[in-house]
C-alpha cells in the first residue's frame, strides 16, 4: 500500500494576461451575471496554452492545464521543465500563495515552502528579532524558534552581527541569515525552488549538504525544483518534467532528464542559405548529423557529430581557408577547426566546382549545455562567407565511456570541456 | 497514518472558498507570528528616531493645539466647563485609533505582496496585527490623556467621571472593529481598483468633519439642522460622542445611536472578513 501525502488532481490555473485594469470591471459583472444565472464562467472556456513565443488569440491563457500527480511520503521530487513550464505556478498553488482555478490538492502534512529565502525580513530589526519574525512567517512558534535559536545562529555564521539591524548585513550575510531560519523548519512537507543559487562556494556547500540531510536522514517528503540536474539527479528519487503547463514525464530521474534534455529546445539541426547574385563561394547548406548519420541537434559528451557543409563555389579560389568556430552560451569560444592548420591540407587548391565537407569530432567531451556554431570561408585573407553563431546544438550530461561515472558541467566546477586522462598512482 | 482511510487528508487546497471560512484554529496556530507583527510594527517606528515613542505623543497633542486655537479661539465652538484642549484630546485620540486602523489595513494586500507572494500564513493575521498595534499606541495616547486629565483636574477645572466609563474598552473595541472592517473591504477592492486608494486619502479627511470630531453632536443639530442627518447616520460620530461622555462627561448618549452603531460595526465587520477571505486566495495573480 502505498503511503500518499500529496495528491494533485487536475489542477488548472488560468491567468489573465495583458494590462489588468482595463476592461476588468466589465469582465467582472459578466463573470457575475454569468454565475447568478447559474451558468459557467464564460472566461473559463477560453484561454490557450501557454506558449510565451507564439502569439495567442486570447487574453487569457492556461499556465497550468490538467496537472494531477501523487508524491509519497519520504520521497523527494525533483520538477524540471524549461522557463515558463508552470513550475512556480505550482509551487505558488502548492504552498497556498494562489487558488488553482479547478482541481484540488489534499495533503497529509504541513507544507512549507523555501519559495524565497528571506521573506519577510524587516531591515530595522535585529538578526535575532528577524529570526524570530521570519520564523513565524514561514510557520514556527515562538518556543520552536527559540529552542533551536542557537543552531540557527551557528548554522548562519553571523554570530557577531546577530543583534545588529539587517539592513547593515551584506547581501551574502541576509541569504545566510534566511536560508538558516528556512533549514530549521520542520514540515511534513517542504518545497524548495532553487535557493541553492545563493551565497558563496563555501553556503552553497553547506545548503546542499542540509538539504540532502533532511530529504535523505530525516526521511521529509520534498519538492524540489531547479534548473541544475546535477542536484536533481542527487537528491531526487522521482521526477516530473513539465512543459507548457503540463506534466510530460513522471517517474525515473536519470529517463526524465533526458527526456527533458531531448524535448526542451526546439533547434533545427540544419540550416539552408539564400545564396546572392554575385559570390566567389559560399555556404549552401549545413548540416549536424549523429554517427549513424541521421539530423541531431542532442548529442551525449563525447558521441561523434558530423558537421556537414555543401558550398557553393562559382569562381576558382586560390587559397581557401574553411573554418568552424564552437563557442558556448556565454561567447567563449571552446574549439575552431582550421582547413589551413594542417601541414597537408583536407582542401585541394584551385577547386571550381560545389564542394561537400565534412567535420567529425573524436573524443570531443564538451559538457552539458547549449553550444554554438560559426562557420567562414577565406581566399587567402579575403573572407568570402561568414556566419556567425548561426546554429546550436546541445549536449546532456552522460557517461562518455563505461570507464567514467556521469559527467555534468556541475560536477567538473563549471570546466569548459572534460578530457579523460592517464592516471598513476603509486 | 493509516492510509487506507482515504479521507484522512489533513488539508485540502481547492479554487473556490465555501461562502464563508474562517480557520480559528489556524489563527491560534499562528498567534506567535500576530504578536511578533504587532511588536515590529512598534519597534520599527521609533528605530533610529531620537524622541521614540514619544512620536505616538506628539502628533495628537499638536492636533489638538492646533483644533484649540482654530476651532475653539478663533471659530468660538464652546466646549461648557471643559477645557477646549481636553475636549479635542479626547476626540482627536478615538479618530486616530479609527483612521490608523483603517489606513493600516486598507493597503494589507498591496504593501504586503511580497510576503504575500511567498509564503501562505492566514491573511487576516496582518490587519489584526494593524489593529492590535494601534491599540496599544492608543493607550500610550490614553496615557498622556490622563496626564492632562489630572493636571486640569488639579488646576481646578470641573471635571467628572461618568459611570459609564467602564464600557469604555467596549467602544472602543467597537472603534477597531468598524476601522478594520472598513480596512479589509478597502484593501480587498484596491488590489483590482486602485482608483479606491485616492478615495480612501482624502475620505477619512473629509469623514473628521462629519465625525463630531471637534464639536459636539448637539452642536450640528442647532446649528445646520438640514444637515444633521449626515452627522445622525454616522457610527462613527456617535463613538466619539460616547466616548467623550464617559471621559468628560459631557454631551449626550444615545442608547439608539449606539445600539445603530454596533449593528452597523457588526455587518461591515462582517462583509470585511468576507470579501477579505475571498480575495486573499487569489489576489496575488490580480494585484
Amino acid at each position: 500500500m502505498k503511503d500518499i501525502i500529496l495528491k494533485a488532481e487536475n489542477i488548472s490555473k488560468q491567468y489573465r494576461l495583458g494590462q489588468v485594469g482595463t476592461g476588468t470591471l466589465s469582465h467582472d459583472l459578466n463573470r457575475w451575471w454569468h454565475k447568478i444565472r447559474g451558468k459557467e464562467n464564460p472566461y473559463l472556456k477560453i484561454g490557450d496554452t501557454n506558449d510565451r513565443s507564439t502569439k495567442g488569440n486570447s487574453d487569457y491563457v492556461w499556465a497550468l492545464q490538467n496537472i494531477d500527480f501523487e508524491v509519497e511520503r519520504g520521497e523527494v521530487l525533483g520538477i524540471i521543465g524549461k522557463n515558463g513550464a508552470g513550475k512556480s505556478t505550482l509551487l505558488k498553488i502548492l504552498s497556498k500563495v494562489t487558488a488553482p482555478t479547478t482541481g484540488s490538492i489534499k495533503s497529509r502534512g504541513r507544507i512549507a515552502s523555501l519559495l524565497e529565502v528571506g521573506t519577510g525580513f524587516n531591515g530595522e530589526m535585529t538578526g535575532r528579532e528577524n529570526i524570530f519574525l521570519n520564523g513565524a512567517i514561514l510557520g514556527m512558534t515562538k518556543k520552536e524558534i527559540a529552542s533551536k535559536l542557537d543552531e540557527i545562529i551557528a548554522f548562519s555564521g553571523c554570530e557577531r552581527y546577530i543583534d545588529t539591524p539587517v539592513k547593515r548585513y551584506s547581501s551574502g550575510m541576509t541569504v545566510r541569515l534566511a536560508f538558516a531560519v528556512a533549514a530549521f523548519l520542520e514540515p511534513e512537507i517542504l518545497i524548495v525552488d532553487e535557493v541553492l543559487a545563493v551565497g558563496d562556494a563555501e553556503f552553497q556547500k553547506k545548503a546542499v549538504g542540509k538539504m540532502q540531510e533532511i530529504a535523505k536522514g530525516e526521511g521529509r517528503t520534498v519538492l524540489f525544483v531547479s534548473h541544475n540536474m546535477a542536484a536533481v539527479q542527487e537528491l531526487c528519487t522521482k521526477i516530473i518534467v513539465m512543459n507548457q503547463g503540463g506534466i510530460e514525464f513522471e517517474g525515473n530521474v536519470e529517463k526524465g532528464i533526458n527526456f527533458y534534455f531531448s524535448s526542451k529546445l526546439q533547434m533545427t539541426p540544419f540550416k539552408e542559405f539564400i545564396l546572392p547574385e554575385v559570390y566567389k563561394a559560399k555556404i549552401n547548406y549545413f548540416e549536424i548529423l549523429n554517427d549513424k548519420r541521421e539530423l541531431m541537434t542532442q548529442f551525449s559528451s563525447g558521441e561523434q557529430i558530423i558537421f556537414k557543409i555543401s558550398v557553393s563555389i562559382k569562381s576558382e579560389i586560390r587559397n581557401p581557408i574553411f573554418s568552424l568556430r564552437l563557442s558556448d552560451l556565454s561567447n567563449v569560444n571552446i574549439v575552431t577547426w582550421r582547413s589551413n592548420d594542417y601541414i597537408e591540407e583536407p582542401l585541394p587548391k584551385n577547386k571550381g566546382d560545389d564542394m561537400i565537407i565534412e567535420i567529425k569530432t573524436n573524443d570531443l567531451y564538451l559538457l552539458d549545455g547549449v553550444y554554438t556554431i560559426s562557420m567562414s570561408i577565406l581566399d587567402g585573407k579575403e573572407t568570402l562567407d561568414f556566419y556567425d553563431k548561426f546554429l546550436e546544438f546541445e549536449i546532456f550530461p552522460s557517461k562518455p565511456n563505461p570507464d567514467f561515472h556521469f559527467i555534468t558541467k556541475e560536477k567538473s566546477s563549471k570546466s569548459l570541456i572534460f578530457y579523460p586522462a592517464e592516471w598513476n598512482v603509486n | 497514518m493509516d492510509s487506507k482511510n482515504t479521507n484522512d487528508w489533513l488539508f485540502e487546497i481547492t479554487p473556490k472558498n465555501k461562502f464563508f471560512s474562517l480557520n480559528f484554529k489556524e489563527i491560534w496556530q499562528y498567534r506567535d507570528l500576530l504578536m511578533l507583527f504587532v511588536k515590529r510594527d512598534i519597534i520599527t517606528v521609533y528605530k533610529q528616531t531620537v524622541l521614540g515613542p514619544l512620536w505616538f505623543l506628539i502628533q495628537p497633542l499638536f492636533t489638538s493645539i492646533t483644533f484649540t486655537i482654530i476651532f475653539n479661539n478663533v471659530a468660538g465652538i464652546k466646549t461648557g466647563e471643559i477645557p477646549s484642549f481636553l475636549f479635542n484630546l479626547a476626540g482627536i485620540m478615538v479618530w486616530n485609533y479609527f483612521t490608523s486602523c483603517l489606513n493600516g489595513t486598507s493597503d494589507t494586500f498591496k504593501s504586503n505582496a511580497n510576503i504575500f507572494g511567498k509564503v501562505y500564513f492566514p491573511r487576516i493575521i496582518t490587519p489584526l496585527s494593524i489593529v492590535i498595534s494601534n491599540l496599544i499606541k492608543f493607550g500610550i495616547q490614553f496615557g498622556i490623556f490622563i496626564v492632562f486629565y489630572i493636571f486640569y483636574y488639579i488646576k481646578g477645572a470641573n471635571l467628572s467621571i461618568n459611570i459609564s466609563l467602564l464600557f469604555f474598552p467596549l467602544l472602543i473595541a467597537f472603534m477597531g472593529i468598524l476601522g478594520l472592517g472598513f480596512g479589509m473591504i478597502i484593501s480587498s477592492m484596491v488590489t483590482k481598483y486602485r482608483d479606491l486608494n485616492n478615495l480612501v486619502t482624502f475620505g477619512v479627511q473629509l469623514l473628521m468633519y462629519v465625525s463630531a470630531v471637534m464639536y459636539p453632536m448637539a452642536l450640528i443639530k442647532e446649528k445646520l439642522p438640514n444637515l444633521r442627518w449626515v452627522v445622525e447616520y454616522n457610527p462613527l460620530a456617535y463613538i466619539i460622542e460616547t466616548s467623550r461622555y464617559m471621559l468628560l462627561n459631557i454631551g449626550e448618549i444615545s442608547i439608539l445611536g449606539l445600539v445603530y452603531t454596533v449593528i452597523v460595526a457588526l455587518i461591515v465587520f462582517f462583509a470585511g472578513l468576507l470579501v477579505f477571505n475571498r480575495t486573499e486566495k487569489s489576489f496575488i495573480d490580480t494585484v
